[in-house]
Formats: structure tokens, sequence, C-alpha cells
């Protein structure tokens, strides 16, 4: 992973200590009653199986179906399916703004977007593909989700209007707050 | 209905005896299964009482509901707000010691409530297990089991309080979404034993079946591996639709958000799965443009329910009631200042004093009719004292929308109207 991974890594260390610990003793534990630790409960699951339900998609890209998409096929898209809810060029809501807002964390009022706040844009296809649109989730098919996120990533000033957005170029698509974040340092008021 | 249709084959039946006494009591059960349009007798004494019930409900005279609500600055309220609701909060005002009824158990969902046929739902584990498992209902219900008792708090309750003026809210609006219950289930060590986990990993998606399909990483710390819960029942019974019927993850002390409910997957990785939710959402902005994430405790807090915003008292004695807790274990003490905080006393901790969950204190109180300003101010066992507002905006500044825990000021105007202030 990178640098946050790394970090969020070290802070786990004893995290994964005693994991490895918890897992040990519940496994010596077991072993009383149960060879392997295992109930006898459940099955395994098939390949198959995993595939239909395993739809998360990671800042690497994995997970990502093949497809693609232009910024011109996104504009149809998101004019017909989503402009409804964000306004016709996303920034008009009523719902989530998801264009503009950059250079604006730092003030007292803040925008947060897909251009401005959102670190990974690998995250889009995950959202999009599972929740949106609103009144009909998973209904959109794997070229229109990669259009409508080539449509918002152009519209924020991140992709050139030719772009073409598959499972190759998505994961390589820097966003501006990449950086933005930092790991819980709470407790932080004293 | 069918309750009620029952009820009358019975009566049919008791009606054909010749017991008098069946006959009248046949006669109490048609109004018993009209509960709401039951009134009030004159002499209790002299009137034989409705007969037992299938499912009971409170009586009718009691009349506290969840109040819906829309998010930071929107109105709370059902009637023509109804559509916009995407909450609902609890009526801490009205409710005594420290667990909610589930009826009153406030609401956070994404879209909607799921309505699920537990017959058809599947718990998968997968990812860097050894053995991907899927799971019936009936599988884990089989599982070894444990009960706890814990508060499950909204990562942005109170989350008006970041607001530069203090809105005239009741308590049920600053801190309506949290509730504690019991909740039983099958610890996620146990499931993870059944699976057999691999080296590597140290993140867990956990995924929900509903129309969000909401995803959250769950760091695998030992917190939540010792202390995690998948969990089915709630107060004695199923689990409510509203809090994830028929499974949902329970994880002591974190933000409500990511104890994801309607639970349908659990994969294991070896780095957070970066979702919208814990990126986009859910990250705590700070003044200089950063962000806090996988800010995840709840840390301590603590509220006077009673008196409260926008009730009304009068002078004499009060008991000043409220709530403590801490997502970091106990806690230690909870303190009561009558006059803004400049001097505090130490109220009394009902037990049941759990950890990462709601504690009762109370504190006997004369009211003389000057203005008073009523405070309380949690420490928790890692000594962790809850900061007033000054001292959290101070670091956090005013954008952060979630995890406002700071201590929250009733003024007690000489009218006796009680008000929420920033003191």
């Amino acid at each position: 992973m990178d640098e946050y991974g790394t970090s969020m890594r070290k802070s786990l260390l004893i995290g994964i200590g005693t994991l490895a610990i918890a897992i040990a003793w519940v496994w010596t534990a077991g072993s009383a009653e149960e060879s392997g630790g295992s109930y006898g409960l459940g099955r395994r699951a098939t390949d198959e199986e995993i595939r239909a339900w395993n739809i998360d998609v990671l800042p690497t890209g994995e997970g990502l179906p093949p497809g693609q998409g232009t910024v011109k096929q996104g504009a149809q898209v998101f004019a017909t399916k989503c402009a409804a809810c964000h306004g016709p060029t996303g920034t008009e809501g009523p719902k989530d703004r998801l264009v503009g807002g950059q250079n604006t964390l730092a003030t007292s009022k803040p925008i947060k977007t897909i251009g401005s706040y959102w670190p990974y844009a690998t995250t889009l296809y995950d959202f999009i593909n599972r929740a949106m649109p609103f009144n009909a989730p998973g209904s959109l098919n794997s070229d229109e989700i990669y259009s409508v996120i080539a449509w918002l990533l152009f519209q924020n000033g991140i992709v050139k209007e030719d772009a073409v957005i598959d499972a190759r170029t998505l994961p390589k698509i820097q966003l501006p707050n990449r950086n933005g974040f930092i790991p819980d340092p709470r407790p932080d008021v004293r | 209905m069918n309750e009620g249709s029952k009820i009358v084959t019975r009566r049919k039946f008791l009606q054909h005896s010749a017991s008098a006494f069946a006959f009248g009591a046949a006669a109490l059960a048609l109004s018993a299964t009209k509960a709401e349009e039951l009134k009030p007798v004159d002499d209790p004494m002299r009137v034989p009482g409705v007969l037992p019930r299938p499912y009971g409900a409170r009586s009718p005279f009691e009349k506290q509901t969840r109040l819906g609500g829309a998010g930071p600055g929107a109105p709370h309220g059902w009637g023509a707000n109804a559509p916009n609701n995407y909450n609902s909060l609890t009526p801490l005002q009205d409710l005594q010691g420290i667990v909610t009824p589930s009826s009153l158990h406030f609401e956070r969902h994404h879209n909607g409530v799921p309505q699920i046929d537990p017959s058809r739902h599947r718990l998968l584990l997968h990812g860097l297990v050894n053995q991907p498992t899927i799971f019936t209902l009936d599988d884990v219900k089989r599982l070894p089991s444990v009960s706890r008792l814990t508060f499950l708090e909204c990562g942005g309750n109170s989350w008006d309080g970041w607001r530069s003026d203090a809105g005239d809210f009741t308590v049920q609006e600053t801190h309506g979404l949290m509730s504690t219950s019991e909740w039983t289930g099958v610890k996620l060590s146990t499931l993870l034993e059944a699976v057999g986990v691999q080296r590597d990993a140290t993140w867990m998606l956990a995924e929900g079946s509903d129309a969000a399909g909401l995803d959250r990483s769950v760091p695998l710390t030992d917190d939540v591996v010792q202390e995690a819960i998948i969990c089915y029942g709630q107060n004695g019974e199923a689990l409510r639709p509203e809090q994830g019927y028929p499974l949902r993850l329970l994880l002591p002390g974190y933000e409500g958000n990511i104890n994801v409910k309607w639970l349908r997957r659990l994969k294991l990785g070896a780095a957070p799965f970066m979702t919208r939710w814990e990126t986009a959402k859910y990250t705590d902005l700070m003044p200089d443009g950063k962000a806090y994430q996988f800010s995840l405790v709840m840390e301590a807090k603590s509220v006077i329910t009673s008196p409260s915003g926008q009730q009304e008292i009068h002078p004499g004695f009060h008991e000043i009631r409220g709530l403590a807790w801490s997502g970091r274990g106990r806690v230690a003490k909870a303190e009561v200042s009558v006059d803004g905080g400049r001097t505090w006393q130490l109220a009394h901790l009902q037990d049941p004093i759990l950890p990462k969950c709601h504690t009762r204190f109370r504190l006997p109180w004369r009211w003389n009719g000057q203005e008073a300003i009523l405070q309380s101010r949690c420490t928790d066992e890692t000594g962790y004292v809850q900061p007033t507002r000054q001292e959290l905006v101070k670091v956090r500044g005013t954008n952060s929308i979630y995890h406002y825990n700071a201590i929250q000021s009733w003024r007690v105007e000489r009218d006796g109207r009680v008000r929420n202030i920033y003191a």
C-alpha cells in the first residue's frame, strides 16, 4: 500500500499481534471439543457464489469489471439518471454536490465534492455500482458506470475530454485530495 | 388482523360454554384488541380488567415517539417533512434507566429499511480466510452465543452543536441519535475461528444487503476481534428491521455507521477498502483542511435528560437525571454543575456501570427560581474528561460534522423554561 496504508499498518501491529494470539487462543480452546475449531456449521462457498457477491472495488483496482466509458457517453448517462438529484452540472443539487469546491476545505464554508474531497477514484465505481441511482440501485451496466465516472472526473478538471475510463485507467487517476486524510489522532482535545 | 380473528374464534368457542364468566371475559377480550380505543374506567377496582394479549403494547396514555430528522440544519419532525427524513431520534427526555425500548431505538439508514425473508438471508465470509463459508441464519444462531448491553451512537449525533448558534432544541434533537440495547449474537472471533484467518488479514469489509449496499472497512484490532458481535437479538427478541433484521454487526463503542445492518458479507483483506462511507463521509474535516479518517471511537460524553430543552419546571425539588457513556470503556464519574461549570458536584451513578454502555446518573436539586445553567461532565476509566464546547471547537473548528461530544448546557430561565445554550 501507500504511505497511509503503511502507517495504518504500523499502528495496527499491536492489533495484529493480539489478533494472532486471540485466534490461537480460540483455536486451542475450541480444539478441546471440536476438531480444528470447527463447529461443523456453514458450508464452503463456491467460486461462483463468491463472484456473484464480491462487488467491492479496491484502490488498487481489484474488483473492477470489464467495460469502458467516455466523457461524451457519461454526459448522456448523467443527464438521464443522475441530474434530477445532483443538478445538470453536478453542482446544483438538491442532493450531494459532486463537482467543484477545490481549495475550499480550509475555509469557513468547505464544499466537499469528488474533485475537492474524495481521495480515491476507484471508490466512485464501488459506490455508484452498488448504490446509485438512488431510486434504482444496481441498474447501471459497467459501461454506463465507467462513462458517468469519466464525465464526473472531466467536470472536476481531473481528466481530459477524450479520456477513456476502464479497469486499467481508473486506478491510475490521482484525485486532488488524495493526501488530505490523517489517521485518527484522538484523543486530541485536552 | 390475524391475531384479532384468532381471538374471535376462541371467543366463539368460549361462548358455547355455559360459563357466564367466560362469556364476560370474552367480551372484554374484544375491547383488548382495540387497545388504542381503551377508555379509563371510573374505578378500576370495580370492573374486571382486560385479558392477556398475544403481543403487548404500551398504555394508550403513553405517547412518546421518535422524531424524524433530515440532517444538519434541516427541520425535525414528521408531517410534511417526513419524505425528507433519513433518520429518527430517540425521545431521551421520556426514558428511564438505560435500555431503549426497541420501538424507540434511533434509526439511520441510507436507502430505506429492506424487508428481508430470514430463510433466504445468507452471510458470506471470504477473502483472506482458509475456508470461504456461507452461513444461514440458523447456522449463525446455533453457534456459541453472547449477550451484551452497549450503547449505539450515530457518528453525527449532536451535529447541530457545531453550528454557530444554539438552536432551541430538545434533548431528543441534540442527542437522540443514540440508544442502548441488549444485543445477542455470535462473537466475530467464533466466526473467524470457523473459517480460519490468514496471516495478512488486518482489515475486514462489512457489507449490508440494503439498497445502499452499505460497506465499511473494519480494522481487525484486538478490541474488534475480542468484542465484535454478529447480532440477531435485540432486547430479548429478534432485531427490529430498522436495526438490521435478521443480522447486523455490532462494534461496541464505535460510531453507528460501521455497525453494518442487514449484514450479508464479511471479506478479510490486507488494507482498508476505502469505501465512500469512510472517505467522502464519516471523516472529520479540520480547520487546516485535513480530515481525520477511521475516527471510529465515540469519545466520552454525557447529557442531562431532565430537566432539558423546552421543558418547563417549577421551583422546588427536582432530580437531575442524565446519561453518561464512553466508547473507550466504563464511566468513572459523572459530575453536574448548576452554575454553568463554575462548580461541580459528583452525581450518583446507577448500577450497572458497564463498559461502552449508557450509565444513568442522578443528582437531587432544589431550584430556587433563579436563572441556572445545568451541565454534566463525564470522565471515563481511561481518565479522558469530556471537553467544553470551547475546548472542542478550538481544536477541531466547526466543519467536522461528526463526533461532537462537548458538555451540553441547559439554561433554566426565571420563568422555568429550559433552553439549549452554548455556555
